[in-house]
């Protein structure tokens, strides 16, 4: 019989295949003590050279599928499997205390990554620990006789079954192969999810059970439109899956049709669709889904992948690179955003009670000013090679947004003087994402040049509700009318100073949220690139003015959620 | 043998990257060469041996070399020492 699992749709599509279980295999294993050492380090040397033989056929298929730069990782684990030291340690083990070679590998790994792991202001040899656990893991798997999984070499279609994915998981997935990924936990915005969307592989994820209810080989059905997987399905239900996925390939054609279209509604009303990206690389995936602009570019991405401060140098390649790959359509950058739940191993923060409350964002700015002026003379520097605009995190009051402006300045004039080019319209805006600061929009609205709405933190700071907390997630409401007055305010305040209002979180590109937020006013939609075109899609359908008459309904008479969908389902039908 | 003293400069110390280059510098010689640090000693041609020592900056540090090119061995590593910024 079909088993079925519900979860989280992730990334839209259909998927069908045969599962490839992505789950370690039991590594444990008794202490024994042995009377033959010289046998025990064969078998310790098998497991080696079996270790090598494997990972330097990862290797090289993950250069061929992936790319040199995602294959380093094998690189790293081969120097390792290679080392002196670490191999002498464990042998002299076998030979004199006469334990087992699985005892001796766990002790004299465990000892090299607890010291590498204690050395918690370093970044660079922490990761370095969790290469020496892999490759633990693969000569401990040669010695137990049990099988790793390798996604780098799978060379049939195959849907991905796992607990949660790593990045270093999916940095191994080939994407012709990988037609979909569930897993037993994460949500819309985990690790895994976002990963999906950039690759556009169906994914459901949060199943709880995904890894125990499907065995390997089953064949799955992964709806990552409704969040629906079949385990072992009859015929009828993979045909009728079958049609979903072509009304899916059908419909994903129709919204091609409109990358280079621009993003207007049924009554003419122009808006713009941008893409949210956290690195250069992404702006080709921006490019292909019909941005428009980039709405928001995550700047931590410089400052989390490195074990040091970013230089200013590092920081203009990274700008320009993705300035330039734009074309002339605008770049919003926003200044570092550290704190919170971003922490950086070089740059210690104390420990806070409420680290979301905390020091984070433009307060560290403000005051390590050495950091932050790096980063805006880097964004100086790139201003030239495109369309670029700033805008600083978690704004709270005018004289903060004063500040920040005034040290920009402050840089400007530098390099100015010094004789570098820098564009004269650089745009000077902020996130709104503290509901003080929505309440005061009309006075910021006169000193930012734009305001772009940061849905994720202003819906948990207004509802008073961690959104990484279960038992109160179900405050996590975008549709609340209180989220939508803020919303209509800080347009309506934007655009009484001739200023523009974007939004950056996950609800722009929210199907429900799109109706009202046009109807707000909302003048640019910044979303995961690969919403866009179903966005533009459904823009194309809207009339404006209809829209307002629904945002106004749902801000003035609406009491609940269910009341403003039920608005939107009637408005939009 | 050949040996040489250094005294450590770079501010992170002999952590990180440069300690990988070191290692990659060694291993492309036959002598035996090693890495000696407030009396302890490790084979240069591990990266875990290397880094495990835990070489801060000001750290006089003595490297020796062994073997059939050992003269070729320290120069090379004086080399890198110098590129990288970490010692002189």
């Amino acid at each position: 019989m079909t088993e079925m699992l519900k979860g989280i749709a992730a990334s839209d599509g259909i998927a069908a295949a045969k599962a490839y279980m992505l789950v370690q295999p039991d590594l444990s294993f008794s202490e024994t003590s042995i009377d033959d050492p010289e046998a025990e380090v064969k078998r310790l040397n098998d497991a080696l050279e079996a270790s090598k033989r494997e990972l330097e056929l990862i290797k090289q298929k993950a250069t061929e599928n992936l790319g040199a730069e995602e294959a380093q990782v094998f690189e790293a684990h081969l120097t390792i499997l290679a080392d002196p030291e670490l191999i002498g340690q464990i042998t002299d083990k076998i030979n004199n205390d006469k334990v087992n070679a699985e005892a001796a590998l766990k002790s004299v790994t465990d000892m090299f990554i607890g010291m590498f792991e204690a050395m918690t202001d370093n970044a660079y040899m922490q990761e370095r620990a969790g290469d020496i656990r892999d490759v633990t893991k693969r000569i401990m798997s040669h010695l137990l006789g049990v099988k790793l999984p390798n996604p780098a070499l799978i060379q049939d279609e195959v849907v991905i079954v796992a607990h949660d994915l790593t990045p270093s998981d999916t940095a191994q997935l080939d994407r012709r192969y990988v037609k979909g990924f569930i897993t037993d936990i994460g949500g819309r915005t985990s690790h895994s999810a976002i990963m999906s969307r950039t690759l556009e592989i169906p994914a459901v994820v949060g199943t709880g059970s995904a890894t125990t209810d499907i065995k390997e080989g089953d064949m799955v059905i992964i709806d990552g439109i409704s969040g629906d997987a079949l385990i072992n399905p009859t015929a009828e239900e993979l045909a009728d899956y079958k049609q979903k996925a072509e009304e899916f390939a059908a419909q994903k054609a129709e919204w091609a049709q409109l990358k280079n279209a621009k993003s207007v509604s049924a009554d003419g009303k122009e808006v713009l669709l941008g893409a949210n990206i956290g690195t250069p690389k992404d702006v080709q995936g921006a490019v292909d889904n019909g941005a428009e602009a980039v709405g928001l570019f995550r700047s931590e991405f410089l400052y989390m992948d490195s074990s040091e401060l970013p230089t200013e140098d590092e920081q203009f390649e990274a700008y320009k690179a993705a300035v330039s790959g734009m074309n002339g359509k605008q770049v919003v950058v926003r200044t570092m955003d550290i704190g919170g739940d971003k922490e950086l191993p070089y740059l210690p923060l104390p420990d806070e009670q409420n680290p979301f409350l905390g020091y984070r964002a433009i307060r560290i700015s403000l005051t390590r000013q050495d950091i932050f002026r790096t980063q805006l003379r880097a964004l100086l520097r790139a201003s030239k090679y495109g369309r670029l605009a700033i805008m600083f995190p978690m704004i709270a009051t005018v004289q903060e947004f004063k500040d920040a402006k005034a040290i920009f300045e402050e840089e400007k004039a530098k390099l100015v003087a010094e004789g570098v080019e820098v564009s004269d319209d650089i745009q000077v805006g902020m996130m709104m994402e503290i509901p003080a600061a929505a309440m005061i929009a009309d006075k910021l609205a006169k000193y930012a040049d734009f305001f772009s709405i940061g849905t994720n933190d202003l819906i948990q700071y207004s509802m008073a509700a961690d959104r990484g907390n279960e038992r109160v997630s179900y405050l996590y409401q975008p549709y609340n009318p209180s989220i939508l007055r803020l919303i209509k305010n800080i347009i309506e305040s934007s655009h009484k100073e001739g200023k523009w209002t974007g939004m950056c979180g996950e609800m722009a590109g929210d199907q429900i949220a799109v109706p009202l937020l046009l109807g707000l006013g909302l003048d640019e939609f910044s979303m995961s690139a690969t919403s866009i075109l179903k966005t533009r899609s459904l823009i194309k359908k809207l009339d404006s003015n209809k829209m307002k008459e629904l945002a106004e309904k749902a801000v003035t008479e609406c009491e609940t959620v269910d009341e403003v969908k039920a608005l939107v389902a009637e408005y939009t039908k | 043998m050949e040996k040489k003293d250094f005294h450590v400069i770079a501010e992170t110390g002999i952590h990180a990257r440069p300690a990988t280059l070191l290692v990659q510098a060694a291993s492309k010689f036959n002598s035996d060469i090693t890495l000696e640090y407030q009396g302890k000693s490790v084979n240069l041609k591990s990266i875990m041996g290397v880094m495990s020592l835990g070489v801060g900056q000001n750290a006089d540090i003595t490297i020796s070399a062994e073997g059939s090119d050992e003269k070729d061995a320290i120069a090379a590593i004086s080399d890198t020492m110098s590129k990288e910024g970490l010692a002189e």
